[in-house]
């Protein structure tokens, strides 16, 4: 047996996974039409890339990658293209986001495509297929899978393959791994082989017996020599990515820190599967796993073309009339869907049908009596009675330093709370204000940026001016001082009033150049009179000194010239 | 809209003191037995007091009843303080304490939750700076020998301050044995003198040492069913009985055992029940350790060289005052930053 690990607290609330794994998973229906988000991943919007009106097939890309971090979007089925426009999409924010409505004409006719293997493939051109099936983290993060299967300048030593499922009513990939384990594994060997890792080590709760001697079934069949399947403790949130690596590998990886600079990778197991559909057959990402549960008829597990709008889906599973909201994801950190005609994502991992029965209202919150139940539960090892009350108290910065973004929203101190507060809404609240802030405090910089510069501007223009106008004096003075000279030198200003009036000026002028030449010639020696040497190398350094600020100066005012854009 | 857990756990404020109300139980049964029904009387003029005093507070701060008046935490304060106090103290110091505790260091802090000091002991401290006499009238145990009032007699005392005829208030209560063990060691008597004396049986004083075992079994189902934490009442009682210890193994003759210490006054009451007050102890477990054996120390060099006979409630108020310091000192480490004080 392999020794495990422990993650601090965690909390046991009720499963209700029995309901959904009772039949096998069924394949949705093609719906009457799919609102296909195009953000359904971490990183930029795919682009559209086909017309209103255009016939597409299905797995045909419909929406390109935008820059590195990104995944493309493809159709789920055959259909005509009706609308590319904003559309409420499934997630937390509840704001509408781009969407590609797509009117399914029921042939579901593949684009061609085929596959490569996998082995006689170079890796970057396997991320590059990965990047244009829009194969993503099924686990709900849906960070894009090409980037995570880069292994750099750190060496990964364990794939941690993700299938714990700690959320409660979420069964979608139990019923996977019942399944297609062999595919997981063929998916995963194809990741081992993508970040170089030595092992792989297969995290599954111990609530799931069957899908756990499923995937080791599997092991053995196709003889994975270095894979693992390892049952964890049924404790949530033990399929949070820190915890799972935690509980096999005893490693912490830290908030803000890469996993992979500790040598640990980690992908859920369907994810492990869609990567190897799309290598191998070169089948994009166009379904996936949903578990409609909750306040249903018969709770059960789909396979769901992405862009499915909920209603339709969970009319599938005979949705009950007094359902009066959409949980997507489970119920401790699951998200209520702004409406039921949200198309399913890529991140749509359950979809549970609420009640006012199933999950009756909270309470009124009493006040915190820092009974500290949430900090003996909290995964992080925060403490989430301070960070409540200095979110309450909108004392930020204290709760930046009682580390606030190390909260991963888990929701297992407001699971325990006696006093049933909200805790995680604070959380989020505190989080979203600080970053608000910061946007306002980057805007607020670069406004007093350009202030200042424009200050600046305004002065330097100033000193110019009067630069310019000091020289002016400089050089009337100089030619005033000039008019006396005669006496010293009377010959030129002789031969200047002998000339005849033609040449009188240029004459004038050579006279006054004359004079102001002798003058300085005869002033000169003043100063540097009888000099002792050091005196001499002094003013000589200082000459040099001044000419090298001249000359910097002249450089500084060509560069400092701010754009046209920036000014005002 | 309401945003995620969707779920939670089915515990509450209330059912949590109510927990704790009931670990009070066997120690109330035992001072029965031992002492008479009188506390009985306190206990419920207290509750009594408590809820009127918490509904006004309430309802002048503009705060919903309901809530507050079920969460159980005023009758929590309530039966605490009847504890402390002597049981034939006069019905106006009961109310006195309890509403003094309630509206002032309660509700003029902001409630439930917002007190830096347990309410009960601050009851506690202004009466016996108010009235020390009245302070020192504890009732004689069962079995002593001396008059035993019967419970008619013991309310009319409560109540209007009449004691049957020719029976004088010493006849019927005692100092009580933390405060004789003070004086009679003034009066240049050994422990050892002292410890023989009636009032003491084998642990400590008799009948008040039973009580203390009966708050024990109550703190050991509140750490059984994890109301409470082990930190506190292990971190005090280790202290104080190793300030004991060594005072009494220095000088054994001027210094009682630490376990005579651990059985007398409020030593267990303050271990399981007063210290564990979550609102005015520190939230880490380092802290609580810190709070506590504070307290522990502080108790008995009240006890051993102070003015009162038992340092709890004092050693609790100023060790309260400490709880911000120690929680900010005491932050722990959280996950993925080994090494890493905060």
């Amino acid at each position: 047996m392999r020794p495990l690990f422990k993650f601090h607290g965690g909390v046991h609330p009720a499963t209700h996974k029995a309901e959904s794994t009772r039949t096998p998973i069924a394949l949705a229906p093609i719906p009457t039409k799919l609102v296909i988000p195009l953000h359904q991943h971490v990183g930029n919007r795919a682009v559209p890339v086909v017309q209103v009106g255009e016939r597409v097939l299905k797995g045909q890309i419909i929406g390109r990658p935008e820059g590195r971090l990104s995944s493309a979007v493809h159709a789920s089925t055959s259909g005509t293209v009706s609308a590319i426009d904003m559309q409420l999409v499934a997630h937390h924010s509840g704001l509408p986001d781009l969407c590609v409505t797509l009117i399914p004409d029921g042939k579901d006719e593949w684009i061609a495509h085929s596959g490569v293997d996998y082995r006689q493939t170079e890796h970057t051109d396997l991320r590059h297929l990965l990047r244009q099936a829009g194969v993503v983290g099924l686990g709900g993060a849906v960070f894009p899978s090409d980037m995570k299967s880069y292994s750099h300048k750190h060496k990964i030593k364990t794939l941690v393959l993700n299938g714990a499922e700690c959320e409660p009513y979420i069964t979608c990939d139990d019923m996977l791994m019942r399944e297609r384990a062999a595919d997981i594994l063929r998916g995963a060997e194809v990741l081992r082989e993508l970040l170089y890792a030595e092992e792989v080590l297969i995290g599954i709760e111990d609530n799931k017996p069957e899908a756990i001697a499923a995937m080791q079934k599997a092991v053995l069949d196709d003889k994975h020599a270095q894979m693992e399947v390892i049952a964890v403790p049924t404790l949530y949130p033990g399929g949070g990515a820190k915890q799972l690596i935690r509980v096999l590998t005893g490693i912490e990886v830290a908030a803000g820190v890469r996993s992979t600079e500790m040598g640990v990778q980690c992908f859920n197991v369907a994810t492990a599967y869609c990567v190897w559909r799309a290598i191998t057959f070169g089948e994009p990402l166009l379904s996936r796993i949903v578990t409609v549960t909750g306040n249903v008829e018969h709770a059960q597990n789909y396979e769901v073309l992405l862009g499915t709008p909920v209603d339709e889906l969970v009319a599938l599973a005979g949705s009950r009339a007094d359902t009066n909201k959409h949980i997507m994801g489970g119920p401790m950190m699951g998200v209520d869907l702004p409406s039921g005609s949200v198309g399913v994502t890529k991140a749509t991992n359950c979809i549970i049908e609420a009640s006012p029965k199933l999950f009756p209202p909270p309470p009124p919150a009493l006040p915190c009596i820092r009974c500290t139940r949430c900090a003996d539960v909290c995964p992080a090892e925060l403490q989430p009675q301070e960070l409540f009350w200095f979110s309450k108290a909108k004392d930020f910065g204290k709760a930046q330093e009682y580390h606030l973004f190390d909260c991963i929203e888990c929701g297992a101190c407001a699971y325990v709370c006696p006093s049933q507060i909200p805790l995680v809404q604070y959380y989020r609240f505190a989080k979203s204000e600080i970053w608000q802030r910061e946007r306002d405090a980057q805007a607020a910089d670069l406004a007093r940026e350009r202030h200042e510069y424009r200050l600046m501007r305004i002065e330097r223009e100033k000193q110019e001016k009067a630069e310019r106008l000091a020289q002016k004096e400089k050089a009337a003075l100089a030619a005033k001082a000039a008019s006396p000279a005669p006496a010293v030198n009377p010959e030129p200003a002789h031969a200047s009033s002998a000339a005849g009036p033609d040449d009188t000026l240029q004459m004038r002028i050579d006279a006054a150049v004359a004079r102001a030449k002798a003058q300085a010639a005869t002033a000169q020696p003043k100063n540097v009179n009888a000099l002792t040497p050091q005196q001499q190398a002094e003013i000589a350094e200082i000459e040099a000194r001044r000419a090298k600020i001249r000359e910097m100066a002249a450089h500084a005012g060509a560069d400092d010239e701010p754009p046209k854009s920036n000014q005002g | 809209m309401w945003s995620s857990p969707f779920i939670t756990q089915p515990s509450s404020v209330s059912q949590i003191m109510l927990r704790v109300l009931i670990a009070l139980i066997p120690g109330i049964a035992l001072y029965v037995w031992y002492f008479g029904p009188a506390i009985l009387v306190s206990i419920a003029l207290a509750s009594v007091t408590a809820l009127a005093t918490e509904a006004v507070m309430l309802k002048l701060r503009q705060r919903p009843l309901g809530p507050f008046l079920s969460d159980n935490s005023a009758l929590l304060t309530a039966w605490l303080l009847a504890l402390s106090i002597p049981a034939l103290a006069p019905w106006w110091m009961v109310v006195v304490g309890t509403a003094f505790a309630i509206a002032i260091s309660k509700h003029l802090y902001g409630g439930l939750g917002n007190n830096p000091f347990n309410p009960a002991m601050i009851g506690y401290a202004v009466l016996i700076i108010s009235f020390p006499v009245h302070m020192t009238h504890w009732i004689t145990p069962h079995g002593m020998g001396g008059v035993e009032l019967p419970f008619g007699e013991q309310l009319d005392y409560i109540f209007n301050g009449v004691l049957p005829d020719g029976l004088k208030l010493d006849a019927v209560t005692m100092a009580t044995p933390l405060d004789t063990l003070k004086t009679q060691l003034h009066l240049g008597l050994s422990v050892n003198d002292i410890r023989d004396m009636p009032i003491y049986g084998h642990l400590a004083g008799k009948g008040s040492e039973m009580v203390a075992i009966g708050f024990a079994l109550g703190g050991l189902y509140l750490l059984s069913i994890r109301i409470i934490s082990w930190h506190l009442p292990v971190a005090f009682l280790a202290s104080l009985f190793a300030t004991a210890g060594i005072f009494h193994l220095v000088d054994p003759v001027h210094y009682v055992t630490p376990l005579f210490h651990w059985f007398s006054g409020a030593a267990m009451l303050g271990a399981f029940f007063i210290l564990t007050d979550p609102v005015t102890s520190p939230t880490t477990a380092k802290g609580k350790m810190i709070f506590a054996a504070g307290a522990g120390l502080l108790t008995y060099l009240i006890r051993a060289f102070g003015g009162f006979p038992d340092g709890m409630a004092f050693a609790t108020l100023l060790m309260n005052i400490c709880v911000p310091l120690i929680d900010a000192w005491t932050q722990p480490r959280v996950f993925g930053k080994k090494g890493e004080g905060k």
